[in-house]
């Protein structure tokens, strides 16, 4: 089976226009740099983003708190992961990087909250 | 009561944060940084995705990751951050008013950096017509309700404009369980970056209906409808290509001002274009000492983009402090064919120079020439540049000396 198509990468701001083609071995055209070509086959294979929310503060100066995830997480799970951690709130100070939750739906990476919230 | 400084920096985002670490870097602890929000850090504490830093640190972080960083190593430096305080008017004297919970001091600088940023273009600045009920956010709005305030929105949500914040939201509101029905741009191309469509339409299936625009609005208390129609080569509504959408939510995301109250109201000389203040190379305006960075003088795609120059402006101030800036012969930089504006608008032609720009227009397979008269200094080709990313050049004193006149313009051969 031969696959032939365009995709943008999303690593960086460049966001070359990449031309892959997929026949036993995959080859990547118009990449500025090595991490195009790992974009690409990840998108073929199993495509991954990194994930970002927010969740429930309670006590603290901020209602909410930014979050992330440590690793990249499939594409087909990021709604089902926001949704998820509607149902966790954490107790104020959150601290900066502090774990929100671990293996975040048997996906294997951990969300971590990306700025402190301190107490009210 | 008058405090002495030797620099007052005004606005702890990207901007004023890279400028105060920079300068405290290099031995300058006399510094205050002024921030009318209770937390430093600016847009980035809203801005929860990640991609910011790839350029400066080669990783890839989030918005208050990155702020993180840089609030982590002004506090390490000791630079002194003054939040809630507001300045509401600066001087020739370089005199800064600054309102806050201790009520008004005044700051009496030797250098003064202007990092203000930018705010929201809004429904007014673009004339839809309609009735005005409740549901119209600029996306930086809805970013902060959604993100920092834990309020949301809306259900079904109808984006206009295709900036980057635009796109950044239209992914955000589905992830949080809304449906974004469509993203509308007038112009015939995106005006985000290629990756941001990718990542936040083509994920999620969202449309991005490209020249087009919305020519109606309707609802009494709560947004109804809105009306989108196709436009010809001149963005005017062409007859019989309207559609309506049933939405309870519009969001803006419709560019971007600088925002300088303050630096007109100090007789400071702007620039109509970038609506930001005329520098010279060491991003100095025209009043002596007072230099401008970030977004206040321009606005910019990415916050890279905004500490590297904030940075350069505080290198200038350490000159500045040590000797003042030469202020011998100027030449005016223009902005010929095909380029929107170029920063810096003057320079002296003894020092390397940064410049940054915009294209008007989408260009294609095009060079990038500056010349010194008719005669051109150097080129720099492209395969595509687009009015919405900024191009950062750099040009060696040795290639700009003897310049008498100097001019960025697009070649098309």
């Amino acid at each position: 089976m031969k696959i032939e198509k365009e995709m943008t990468c999303i690593v960086c701001p460049n966001g070359c226009r990449l031309e892959i083609i997929y026949e036993d071995t995959l080859t990547v055209k118009n990449a500025l740099c090595p991490k195009g070509v790992e974009y690409a086959r990840n998108e073929l294979m199993n495509p991954v983003r990194y994930l970002t929310s927010t969740v429930r503060v309670s006590g603290g100066v901020l209602p909410l708190v930014s979050v992330r995830s440590n690793k990249p997480v499939p594409k087909d799970k990021l709604i089902e992961i926001v949704q998820f951690l509607k149902n966790i709130e954490l107790k104020a100070p959150v601290h900066f990087h502090q774990l929100v939750c671990k293996d975040v739906l048997g996906t294997g990476a951990d969300i971590v909250a990306t700025r402190k919230v301190i107490k009210k | 009561m008058i405090l002495e400084k030797d620099v007052v920096i005004i606005g702890a985002g990207p901007a004023g944060l890279a400028a105060a670490v920079e300068l405290a870097k290099n031995g300058v602890k006399d510094i205050v940084v002024i921030e009318r929000e209770p937390f430093a850090g600016g847009i980035l504490n809203q801005c929860i995705h990640d991609g910011f830093g790839v350029i400066k640190f080669n990783e890839v972080l989030t918005g208050p990751e990155y702020a993180q960083r840089y609030i982590d190593e002004a506090e390490k430096l000791g630079v002194e951050i003054m939040t809630s305080s507001m300045a509401i008017d600066i001087n020739r004297d370089k005199e800064v008013t600054v309102i806050g919970s201790k009520g008004i001091i005044v700051f009496k600088a030797k250098a003064v950096i202007l990092a203000m940023g930018c705010r929201e273009r809004t429904r007014g600045a673009i004339g839809i017509p309609g009735t005005r009920p409740a549901g119209i956010f600029t996306a930086g709005v809805a970013q902060n309700f959604v993100n920092v305030k834990n309020i949301m929105i809306g259900k079904r949500i109808v984006i206009l404009g295709s900036g980057d914040i635009g796109l950044i939201m239209a992914r955000r509101l589905t992830l949080e369980g809304a449906e974004v029905i469509a993203v509308v741009e007038k112009m015939p191309y995106s005006n985000g970056l290629a990756r941001n469509v990718t990542q936040c339409l083509e994920d999620y299936g969202i449309p991005l209906l490209l020249s087009h625009t919305v020519v109606n609005i309707e609802g009494r208390e709560r947004l109804k409808s809105v009306t989108v129609a196709k436009v010809d080569d001149k963005g005017e509504p062409i007859r019989g290509t309207s559609k309506k959408f049933d939405c309870d939510t519009l969001i803006l995301s419709v560019g971007l001002i600088p925002e300088n109250e303050l630096t007109k109201d100090a007789g400071i000389d702007m620039d109509e274009v970038t609506q930001g203040a005329l520098v010279d190379e060491n991003l100095q305006t025209s009043i002596e000492g007072v230099f401008a960075c970030g977004n206040v003088l321009h606005v910019h795609d990415l916050v890279d983009h905004v500490s590297n120059e904030a940075e350069k402006a505080a290198k200038s101030v350490l000159r500045y402090l040590e000797t003042k800036c030469e202020n011998g012969q100027r030449v005016k930089v223009k902005a010929g064919k095909g380029i929107r504006y170029v920063i810096p608008h003057t320079i002296s032609g003894k020092k390397d120079v940064t410049f940054s720009m915009r294209v008007d227009r989408q260009w294609t397979d095009i060079k990038l020439t500056f010349l010194n008269g008719s005669n051109p200094i150097k080129s720099f080709k492209y395969k595509k540049l687009n009015p919405s990313e900024m191009v950062v050049v750099n040009l060696k004193a040795s290639e700009l000396k003897d310049v008498e006149s100097l001019e960025v313009a697009i070649d098309e051969d």
